[in-house]
């Protein structure tokens, strides 16, 4: 099977939908081939970056859990905007261990495939 | 070229469904093909065997079924996504106790690993989300 790069971009919340959910899982199945996709969260996916999260009262199954555990299969680090986390008011010390700053115009133009969720 | 499709919207709700199609079926005139769509998310219930639209709207799941015996394509259904939301093969159906299947034929249960394949394969791969 021809080989080649993934880029996964998270770009809804973590909360009131499972786009966070499903968008993990597919980074992870790339790992699992053999293929760990870069991972950059934009708008308001770089929420689902933020430390301390629990899973909400709706019974979903939260990604708090999964975001830190994507280390393990070689899914790191998390890459996130800096436009789309400075409009939200967010501070690098609020985030969970293991994002950098990325460039989303240079991310995509560097991947093959890009996959949006 | 041969593409692959990620539909991620849900029919008649949506516009990611609909314009999927629409791409898909203009691919031929432009000497392309779509060779697989792989149906995420609310995008399973693009394969619901019982879609009744009214008369006067576009028949999505027909028209899935046209795009496929027209460009043998295949349209595959993440199993994980469909099940949890009530769509079954008949396998899955009797697996979980089910009297009668709600997807079939010429879709197809299968898994995430099915859509990394298809982006790997084939030479573009474009999401229809909503």
């Amino acid at each position: 099977m021809e080989s080649k790069s993934i880029l996964v971009i998270v770009r809804h919340p973590p909360h009131g939908s499972s786009w966070v959910r499903e968008g993990l899982e597919t980074a992870l199945v790339g790992a699992a081939l053999g293929q760990p996709p870069t991972l950059l969260f934009s708008g308001d996916g770089v929420l689902a970056l933020l430390a301390q999260q629990q899973r909400g009262a709706l019974g979903q199954k939260g990604s708090a859990a999964m975001l830190e555990g994507l280390s393990l299969y070689d899914i790191e680090p998390l890459w996130y905007d800096q436009y789309s986390f400075e409009s939200r008011g967010i501070d690098v010390e609020q985030l969970i261990p293991g994002c950098q700053q990325g460039c989303i115009a240079e991310m995509i133009a560097r991947h093959d495939v890009v996959m949006s969720f | 070229m041969t593409y692959a499709l990620m539909v991620q919207g849900a029919p008649y709700s949506q516009q990611a469904s609909h314009s999927a199609l629409r791409f898909a079926e203009a691919l031929p005139a432009q000497g392309h093909r779509v060779a697989t769509v792989f149906f995420y998310h609310d995008g399973i219930y693009n394969a619901a065997s019982m879609m009744t639209p009214p008369r006067d709207e576009p028949h999505l799941l027909e028209r899935w079924r046209a795009l496929h015996k027209a460009q043998q394509c295949e349209l595959l259904v993440c199993v994980a996504s469909a099940v949890r939301r009530g769509l079954l093969d008949e396998g899955e159906a009797r697996r979980h106790g089910h009297s009668h299947s709600t997807l079939e034929a010429p879709f197809e249960l299968t898994g995430l690993g099915q859509l990394m394949q298809a982006a790997f394969l084939h030479d573009r791969l474009i999401t229809f989300a909503p």
